[in-house]
C-alpha cells in the first residue's frame, strides 16, 4: 500500500493551503503599516505635494531629484535633490556617523564579550547590568547626556576640568568641532552591550577543549585570539556588524534630542524629517525619504548576499 | 625516555578534594593507563599531569625535574582529546602545523613532519581537508598526528576512543598500539574507563578509586592478583562474582571470589546448586545467571553456546580452586 502520488501532493497543497491562511494576517498588517506609507511616500516624491494641501499634489516627474534649466547664455543649471549640498552633506554626517560607530562598538562589544566569556563570580549579574544602556530608551538616555555633556552644569566638563584635561568647558553639543563626538559617545555608550551580547552568543558557540589543545601547542594568548577566536567568532561578529550598520544608517532620535539643528551631525533621516514637516517641503522630503529607502534597501540586499556567500562558513 | 614522578599529589575545586595524595611513579617509555570509573579522578589526575590544571600540592617531576609551574607546552607534552579538540577553521595539514610553526620551526622542517606522522596514520590523502570534512576516526587520527610532530616526551590520551563506534574502537585501539610499539621511547599516559582497553593496551595499570590510588600492576597482576574487592570486580568481564555468608564460611574466609571464567557446570556433585535463570547467548560463548541461593545470582562463563534451558537446575564448582579470599575490610584475606 503505496501512497499515489496525487494523494501526497493533495496533502502538500491542502499544507501550502494553510501555511497561506497562516501568513495572510502578517502580510495584511505589513502591507496597511509599512507598504501604503512606504508607496505613498515614494509617490508624493514624484509630485509637489506640501503639508498644508496633499489632496491637491499634481505629479511633476523626477523634478525634485534632479532638473535643469538652461539660461539663454548657454549656461544650465541644475537643482534638486542629487545636486543638493545639505543632502550631501547629510549622506557623508550618516556614512561617517555609521562607520565610526559601528567599528567602536565592534571593538568594545568584543572586549566586553571576551570579560563576559570568561568564568568569575557575580558574571549573571554583570551580564544583565551590562544591557542596562540598551534598555534605555534612546530619547531618555539622549536627554541625560544632554544634561551631563552641558558646558554650564554638565558633569563631564566639571570631571575633565578638575581632573585637568581641560581648561575650559566644551559645550559638547553646540559645538561645531564636537557635536559629533558627542553623538559617537552617546551612541557608542549605547548600544555596544547590543554588540557585545551578540558577540558574546558567538563566543559561547566555541568549545572550551580547542582552547586547552591551543595551550598545550604553546599559542601566546595574543596569537591565540588572532588565529583561533577572531576566525571562529567571525560569523557572529559579522552579523552583528551588519545589523548595527543597517540600523546606524536610519539613525534619527539621538540626533534629532541631542544635537538638534546642527549641520555637523544632520543625517538623512533627520533631513528628510526637517523638510517633510518643518519646511513644508513635503515632495522634496518624499524625494529624500525615498532615497535614503533605496540606499537601505540595496545595503540589506548586499549583506544577505554576502551573508549567503562567507557567513555559513562554506559548505555543509 | 622521561619518568614521571607524582608526590602526594592532590587536586582540590574549592572544597571538594577531586585527588587525594597520590604517589605513583611511570617509567620512561612505558604504557601507563589510569582506569576506573567515572567521577574516581583519572582525567583529573592527566590534566594535572598535562599542566591543563594546577597542582593543590605535592609535586609532579619529569626526569627529577618539577615541573609542578610549568606550562603545557614548557613541559613537552602531547595529548589527545576524548573530543578531538580540532580546530575547526584550519585544514587537517594546519592543524598539525598550527603548534610547530608557532615554536619557529623551519617550513621544510614543519612540512617533513606532517607529512611523516600522516603517512604513519594514513590521513595523507585528507591534509587539505576541513576536520567537519572528516569521519569520528578520521578526526581521531588527526588528533594523535597533531600530538605526534609535537615529538612529545609524554604522550597523554584523555579517553580517546570513548566518542567513536565500536568496530572503530577496536581498530584504532589496535592503531595505538602499534603507535606505542613505533615510539617506544615516549612515555604515555592513556585515560580510560574501559578496562578491556586497559587490559589491551597497558605496560601498567593503576586503578583509581576515589581519588586514591587502588592498586598499580600489569594487567595479568590486576587480573590475578587484585589487591581488594574493588579491583577484583572492576578488572575482567563479567565482573566477578563475590560470595558471602555459608558460600564464603567454607572457605574460611569473609567474602569469596570467584571469576564467572574459572566456574564449571558439574553434571553431578557440584559445590553450589541452583535453578538457572536466564542464559546469554554470544555464540563464542555464553554466560549463565544461576539462583545458587546468594544474595546476587552466580554468573558462570561457558564456551560456545548454552544448551541448557531456564529453570534447569544445574551444579556449579570453582575450576582448580581458583578462587579469592577477602576479609570484611575487602582486603586480600590473609592465610
Amino acid at each position: 500500500m503505496t501512497a499515489s502520488p496525487s494523494v501526497r501532493s493533495e496533502l502538500l497543497r491542502q499544507r501550502s493551503r494553510s501555511a497561506r491562511l497562516f501568513l495572510l494576517p502578517m502580510i495584511l498588517a505589513l502591507a496597511v503599516v509599512a507598504g501604503w506609507p512606504l508607496l505613498r511616500t515614494i509617490y508624493f516624491s514624484f509630485t509637489d505635494a506640501s503639508l498644508t494641501n496633499i489632496d491637491a499634489a499634481k505629479w511633476v516627474g523626477f523634478k525634485n531629484y534632479l532638473s535643469w534649466i538652461q539660461l539663454k547664455s548657454g549656461r544650465t543649471i541644475y537643482s534638486g535633490l542629487l545636486v543638493d549640498p545639505a543632502w550631501w552633506n547629510a549622506v557623508w554626517n550618516t556614512v561617517r556617523f555609521s562607520v565610526i560607530s559601528v567599528s567602536l562598538e565592534a571593538v568594545f562589544g568584543m572586549v566586553i564579550a571576551l570579560v563576559l566569556n570568561a568564568e568569575f563570580k557575580g558574571r549573571g549579574i554583570v551580564r544583565a547590568a551590562i544591557l542596562i544602556p540598551w534598555a534605555i530608551p534612546t530619547i531618555v538616555s539622549a536627554r541625560m547626556w544632554g544634561w551631563m555633556l552641558n558646558d554650564q552644569f554638565g558633569i563631564l566638563n566639571d570631571l575633565f576640568m578638575r581632573v585637568g584635561l581641560i581648561d575650559h568647558p566644551i559645550a559638547w553639543t553646540a559645538s561645531s568641532d564636537t557635536a559629533m563626538i558627542a553623538v559617537l559617545i552617546v551612541d557608542v555608550w549605547k548600544t555596544t552591550p547590543f554588540m557585545a551580547l551578540l558577540i558574546l552568543a558567538g563566543l559561547q558557540m566555541i568549545p572550551g577543549d580547542i582552547y586547552e589543545a591551543a595551550r598545550i601547542d604553546g599559542v601566546h594568548p595574543v596569537k591565540q585570539f588572532f588565529r583561533i577566536t577572531l576566525p571562529l567568532v567571525k560569523p557572529a561578529l559579522m552579523v552583528a556588524i551588519i545589523f548595527r550598520l543597517l540600523d546606524a544608517m536610519r539613525i534619527f532620535d539621538l540626533i534629532y534630542v541631542l544635537t538638534p539643528n546642527s549641520a555637523q551631525t544632520k543625517t538623512m533621516s533627520v533631513l528628510a524629517r526637517e523638510n517633510l514637516i518643518d519646511f513644508d517641503k513635503f515632495a522634496y522630503g518624499s524625494a529624500q525619504s525615498t532615497l535614503l529607502f533605496l540606499i537601505i534597501a540595496l545595503m540589506t540586499m548586499l549583506a544577505i548576499w554576502i551573508g549567503r556567500v562567507r557567513l555559513d562558513g562554506g559548505e555543509r | 625516555m622521561t619518568t614521571i614522578r607524582m608526590q602526594d599529589l592532590r587536586k582540590s575545586f574549592g572544597t571538594f578534594d577531586v585527588i587525594k595524595g597520590v604517589d605513583l611513579e611511570i617509567e620512561p617509555g612505558e604504557f601507563m593507563v589510569f582506569v576506573g570509573p567515572s567521577g574516581c579522578g583519572k582525567s583529573t589526575l592527566l590534566r594535572l599531569i598535562a599542566g591543563l590544571e594546577d597542582i593543590t600540592s605535592g609535586t609532579l617531576a619529569f626526569d627529577e625535574k618539577i615541573v609542578n609551574s610549568l606550562t603545557p607546552s614548557q613541559r613537552g607534552i602531547a595529548m589527545v582529546f576524548q573530543s578531538y579538540a580540532l580546530y575547526p577553521h584550519m585544514t587537517v595539514y594546519d592543524n598539525m602545523a598550527f603548534g610547530l610553526k608557532l615554536a619557529k620551526g623551519s617550513a621544510d622542517d614543519v612540512k617533513r613532519r606532517v607529512h611523516k606522522a600522516a603517512e604513519m596514520l594514513q590521513i595523507t590523502d585528507y591534509l587539505d581537508r576541513l576536520p567537519k570534512q572528516l569521519s569520528g576516526g578520521q578526526r581521531q587520527r588527526v588528533a594523535i598526528g597533531r600530538a605526534i610532530v609535537r615529538d612529545p616526551k609524554v604522550f597523554l590520551f584523555d579517553e580517546p576512543l570513548s566518542n567513536l563506534d565500536a568496530a572503530l574502537r577496536v581498530a584504532t585501539r589496535l592503531e595505538i598500539a602499534k603507535l606505542h610499539a613505533k615510539m617506544h621511547e615516549t612515555t604515555m599516559i592513556y585515560v580510560t574507563h574501559d578496562q578491556v582497553e586497559a587490559m589491551t593496551l597497558a605496560d601498567r595499570i593503576c586503578v583509581l578509586r576515589d581519588g586514591n590510588v587502588e592498586q598499580v600492576g600489569t594487567p595479568l597482576e590486576l587480573y590475578e592478583k587484585p589487591q581488594s574487592i574493588f579491583v577484583a570486580g572492576f578488572i575482567g568481564s563479567p565482573k566477578m562474582n563475590f560470595l558471602t555468608e555459608q558460600f564464603a564460611d567454607a572457605y574460611k574466609t569473609d567474602i569469596l571470589g570467584v571469576r564467572p571464567e574459572h566456574l564449571e557446570i558439574k553434571d553431578k556433585d557440584g559445590l553450589w546448586k541452583g535453578k538457572l535463570l536466564l542464559a546469554e547467548n554470544l555464540g563464542s560463548e555464553s554466560f549463565l545467571y544461576i539462583d545458587i541461593g546468594a544474595k546476587e545470582p552466580l554468573v558462570v562463563r561457558q564456551d560456545g553456546s548454552a544448551h541448557q534451558q531456564p529453570g534447569e537446575l544445574l551444579c556449579v564448582a570453582p575450576v582448580n580452586n581458583n578462587i579469592h579470599r577477602f576479609d570484611q575490610s575487602g582486603r586480600p584475606a590473609a592465610n
